[in-house]
């Protein structure tokens, strides 16, 4: 990709045509990181005793950033898949590791639930500090969102494994520093989770980049010019895939590995957990995509049997132990391990409806997890206290306050007409065609949902108020102001998801092509109940298909999908001979490169 | 000095050469001016100042970071005639002249000034104050640059044994401590114990090839022996010789004297022994094993692997169990030493061969940059310390609580070097980590990559133990408590190498260049 951008005649208009608007004159994606770190270094050195001034940088800072990511989202090229507003510069050229920061549509919207999201936290909540407390909070604060904003947009490993790593500094301080009472035990245990993740990951991105030496030319971590060039043996792509996933699998987090999770997420400051649910865990399931799927397209479909099982049983195990749950901000935490069991299934189902789902579903999930902590947090103001069995009768002294919370709740759950519904929907939907059994359990997760939180809502906001409840005070209008974009969020993607999903949908489905023609993956063709599998035969049958094979699959393709594996119903016969052996693959990739992602 | 060693090293020659009536070497002394102005330094204090009243304040120290600041410049005015006229070997093929000594050259250097700066508020205002621990330092500074650039074993040894001694003293400088007493008294026991392994080592090698020079060794191991013959003698030597560099590296299991020297050490001492110790002593490890002995390299290889992965392992647990801040770097420093390993079992795929890999550039450059992050560490160390008012200054994990209330600045320079320390990105530490990493992940050492960097998440738990103590606890006194005193010379020295930690983390191309060269190594 950056080849082509060299090659590039430098008049202006092609230029711009080709770099999907007048972008590249205006480095959006660096000062969306700049911005809010330079925040972060001002709100650190201004003096401690005006706090008034601390707050107004903070503030410009990232209502600045929120600005900048809106303004991005209307300038974002809708249909296209490629990535746009692409800035690269070397940096340290001597391990060819470059900065490297595009946008696409699978990044777009959490980038700009990012933007949108600090701002409201550090807006709306009120942390309870000691004086003189605000500016170190505000400048972790500020830190993290930049962290955040750069795995969002780095296109190269080692860039995106630097802010990968960095957001843990910040959020560490922040659980540590303005959590609750156990607060050193559950910072401590979240740093040291995601790094042993992170430790796999390092190894697994430079023999990434030494493998791929050979195929790219030279010694690059540029995301694009790997997963574009490179072609690893089957076997080592899967170790690489492995180390990798192992990191996202924790930060996800996917069970077995999400005991960090409730602890985290219970003991953070009301704005430490908005952020962390709204968009810190989905920096694991957005790098399962971006770099999981996309560099490691065979070994991904080799073992999405595993991710399958996984995410379904994280789905159901979140669920249930949502329901045992006696404290609310540890209910909401897990049904986090839930939802986001839904985005992997969705991950791992390969179809283009499942991918945008679970895209969407990360977005989704944002909003309506990171209100909810958002709205415990205002329970937790007034009462001191977070258990369920304290608290009761809500509804009658503080209707309005339920009523958010019911909005928010019901889009959690999934009801029709808001924003959950079309995520789970789609995702069911795709997953259904290619994981069939595993999406009929993961459906019962939806009926868990429901009774979880419609069971914590009726014992928190029905019933007679006891004294303690009685003095509940209503939403105020500056905690209905913060609330409000959340619940317009919900409403409009649940009513009206398309302007989402036709900026999600062109970059999905080139992902999808690109899984399908690297593995032994087929798109399942409309109509048709499953995607096919080949493993088998690709692999027994590469020395022996030969080129001219190879010619006749191609058009073949399009019709012959054999090979049940998946209980597919398909009515192909099944002794066709395997059609996407590696070289036949090369060059079917290369023949779409200019198209996808030409820039 | 050098004349010293010239004699010794023209003693050494073997005696098969054709050399029938004595002749001196000839000496090129402008390139090894980097340690005649350490050893001016050292000389002129050790003189002068036994013949002066004391010095006006800091004047002691200023001279030896002055030494140390000369001997640096001029390393880097060497290193531009070496790039330009390529390596060589001098005063007859004793001392190596290539850029990878002169980069440990700029290492000990910058070391040297970091910890004079630091000595100097440590000292100031106490009966220890004076010369003779600017002399130390600066000869044991000398003997670390000539085991970095010896080209033969018997030089190396001189160095070994100049640093080494200098070192005994220097843990045992602060005669009112007992605890300083007894940590030199152990320094010193064990580490004659490893000098003796180290020279029976050579011993049993010149038995093998004939030869200490390593240029020679190389020549004899490659055509002139019979390998079937002297084989045990050769390997036996081997054995010596690593378990030697092993004490002097403080890598498991030969790391046991390294917790309770480091504790009872003045701290800036501790930091001197962490930072020039192992810099000088993985040089030598580097020189003997991947320079000398490339025909051994799949005898020493496994060892090398096993002792890296012993002290990744142990480093990283047994530190996380401590409850005294010293113990604790200590025990991470055994971690650091297995990082170190890391990157010398990856220069073992390619030893000897024309193309060398990035094993001895990682190496090198994590050498540098742990250098300035572990005398930042106990510099900190050093002030919290004495502003507890304890005699032997208390370094316990309480004593740092609430520091970020009592000095902030000094929390956030600590917090700096444990991220870097624990290999946070952006941090000069990670991109030592990662020139390691990555060096073994090139030769397809996967195994070992991965028990570093697992290593590296346990070792981050003390790391975080020590932030949690600054920053989240209150400090003993409660509001009280007092401010901790931040003297204007460990201050420069501290900031000197927070910043530079920073910045390296950020921009670190330019130092990744210079250490690329260093893999070229005279012989």
């Amino acid at each position: 990709m950056s080849g082509l951008l060299v090659l590039l005649p430098t008049s202006g208009l092609l230029a711009v045509e080709e770099s999907h608007g007048a972008a590249m004159s205006f480095p959006i994606l660096t000062m969306l990181i700049l911005v809010p770190f330079i925040g972060a270094v001002a709100v650190a050195l201004t003096a401690k005793s005006r706090p008034e001034i601390t707050k107004l940088i903070a503030l410009i800072a990232s209502v600045g950033t929120a600005a900048l990511s809106i303004w991005l989202l209307f300038a974002f090229e809708q249909g296209e898949a490629g990535f746009q507003f692409s800035s690269q510069h070397a940096w340290i050229e001597q391990w060819g590791i470059g900065w490297h920061l595009g946008v696409d549509g699978i990044s777009l919207f959490l980038i700009v639930l990012t933007g949108v999201l600090f701002p409201l936290a550090i807006v709306g909540i009120d942390a309870h500090h000691g004086p003189g407390q605000e500016k170190p909070y505000l400048a972790w604060l500020l830190m993290l969102q930049a962290g955040v904003m750069g795995s969002f947009l780095s296109l190269d490993l080692f860039l995106f494994f630097i802010f990968f790593e960095i957001v843990l500094v910040p959020m560490y301080f922040l659980i540590g520093g303005w959590g609750y009472e156990n607060r050193v035990y559950a910072a401590t245990k979240f740093f040291l989770y995601t790094m042993f993740g992170s430790a796999f990951m390092l190894v697994g991105i430079i023999a990434t980049a030494m493998l791929a030496r050979e195929d790219v030319g030279r010694l690059t971590f540029d995301l694009v010019e790997i997963a574009e060039n490179a072609n690893f043996s089957a076997n080592a792509g899967r170790w690489l895939f492995f180390s990798i996933a192992i990191a996202f699998a924790v930060k996800v987090p996917i069970f077995p590995l999400h005991t960090w999770l409730p602890d985290a997420h219970t003991q953070a400051p009301t704005a430490g957990s908005v952020v962390l649910a709204g968009v810190m865990l989905k920096l694991g399931t957005y790098g399962f995509l971006r770099f999981g799927l996309y560099l490691f397209p065979e070994a991904a479909v080799w073992s999405r049997s595993l991710w399958l099982t996984l995410a379904v049983i994280g789905i159901i195990y979140g669920a249930i132990a949502a329901t045992m749950q006696k404290d609310l901000k540890r209910l909401v935490a897990y049904s986090s391990v839930a939802h986001l069991g839904f985005i992997i299934l969705g991950t791992f189902a390969f179809t283009t409806q499942a991918i945008s789902g679970s895209v969407l579903q990360m977005v989704n999930h944002g909003v309506s997890t990171g209100a909810l902590f958002l709205l415990v947090g205002m329970i937790y103001e007034r009462r001191k206290t977070r258990q369920i069995a304290e608290l009761g009768g809500i509804q009658k002294v503080a209707p309005i306050f339920a009523a958010g919370f019911m909005i928010v709740m019901l889009s959690s759950i999934g009801v029709p007409g808001l924003n959950g519904f079309i995520g789970e929907y789609l995702i069911l939907l795709g997953s259904f065609q290619t994981a069939r059994w595993w999406t009929v359990v993961a459906t019962a997760g939806v009926i868990l949902a429901a009774l979880y939180l419609l069971w914590a809502y009726q014992r928190v906001f029905h019933g007679e108020p006891d004294e303690a409840n009685a003095a509940f005070p209503e939403l105020r209008a500056k905690e209905a102001m913060v609330l409000l974009p959340f619940i317009a969020a919900i409403v409009f993607t649940g009513v009206y998801p398309k302007p989402l999903l036709d900026r999600i949908e062109p970059s999905v489905e080139a992902l999808v092509t690109h899984v399908a023609d690297n593995s032994a993956f087929n798109i399942p063709e409309p109509g048709q109940q499953c995607g096919t599998f080949e493993v088998e035969h690709a692999e027994a049958h590469d020395a022996e298909v030969d080129a001219e094979a190879d010619e006749a699959e191609v058009d073949a393709d399009a019709d012959v999908h054999g090979d049940e594996s998946n209980g597919c119903e398909s009515g192909d016969d099944e002794s066709h001979d395997s059609g996407d052996d590696e070289s036949h693959d090369d060059a079917e990739m290369h023949g779409d490169e200019g198209e996808e992602h030409g820039e | 000095m050098i004349s010293e060693l010239a004699t010794a090293l023209a003693g050494s020659l073997p005696a098969q050469l054709p050399a029938p009536t004595f002749q001196g070497p000839e000496v090129n002394w402008f390139a090894l001016s980097p340690m005649l102005a350490l050893l001016a330094g050292a000389l002129g204090i050790m003189v002068i100042g036994a013949l002066t009243p004391q010095w006006p304040k800091g004047l002691y120290a200023f001279v030896s970071a002055f030494a140390a600041g000369t001997g640096g410049a001029l390393a880097m005015v060497q290193w531009d005639d070496i790039t330009d006229n390529g390596v060589q070997t001098l005063v007859g093929g004793a001392i190596a002249f290539d850029t990878f000594a002169m980069f440990l050259t700029i290492t000990i250097c910058i070391s040297l000034l970091l910890v004079s700066l630091l000595t100097d508020s440590f000292l100031r205002g106490t009966p220890n104050d004076g010369p003779e621990i600017y002399a130390l330092y600066m000869v044991a500074a000398i003997g670390g640059i000539v085991m970095a650039s010896a080209n033969d074993l018997i030089v190396m040894f001189l160095g070994l044994e100049t640093l080494s001694l200098a070192l005994y003293v220097l843990a045992a400088s602060n005669r009112r401590s007992l605890k300083s007493a007894e940590s030199g008294i152990k320094y010193f026991v064990l580490g004659g114990f490893a000098s003796a392994f180290f020279l029976y080592g050579i011993a049993l090698l010149y038995g093998a090839s004939g030869t200490t020079n390593i240029t020679e060794m190389v020549v004899a191991f490659r055509n002139g022996v019979d390998l079937d013959n002297s084989d045990p003698l050769a390997l036996a030597g081997i054995a010596m010789l690593i378990v030697g560099l092993g004490f002097k590296v403080a890598a498991a299991p030969f790391h046991v004297w390294t917790p309770d020297v480091y504790q009872g050490a003045p701290s800036p001492v501790t930091a001197f022994m962490a930072s020039v110790g192992k810099a000088a002593a993985f040089a030598a490890t580097i020189r003997v094993l991947v320079t000398a002995l490339p025909f051994f390299r799949d005898d020493w290889g496994p060892v090398i692997w096993a002792l890296a992965v012993l002290s990744l392992v142990v480093g990283s647990f047994l530190a996380v169990v401590q409850t005294n801040v010293k113990r604790m770097l200590a025990y991470s420093s055994v971690s650091h030493a297995g990082f170190l390993l890391v990157g010398v079992e990856a220069a073992r795929n390619t030893a000897g061969e024309a193309l060398p890999g990035d094993g001895i550039a990682a190496v090198a450059l994590y050498l540098m940059l742990y250098s300035v992050l572990v005398i930042g560490s106990f510099g900190v160390i050093t002030v919290v310390s004495k502003a507890s008012g304890d005699e032997d200054g208390d370094s316990s994990l309480d004593s740092f609580k609430g520091l970020a209330k009592r000095r902030p600045t000094l929390a956030l320079a600590f917090t700096v070097f444990l991220l870097a320390q624990a290999g946070v990105p952006l941090t000069s530490g990670f991109i030592a980590k990662f020139g390691v990493i990555q060096a073994a992940v090139e030769e397809e050492s996967y195994v070992i990559a991965v028990i570093a960097m697992v290593a590296a998440v346990v070792a981050a738990f003390l790391y975080l133990r020590i932030m949690v103590n600054m920053w989240l606890a209150d400090p003993d006194g409660g509001d009280e408590a007092e401010a901790v005193v931040m003297p204007f010379s460990a201050g420069v020295a501290i900031f000197g190498a927070a910043a530079f930690t920073l910045f390296v983390g950020v921009f670190p191309g330019w130092l990744i260049d210079a250490a690329e060269t260093v893999s070229i190594i005279a012989r």
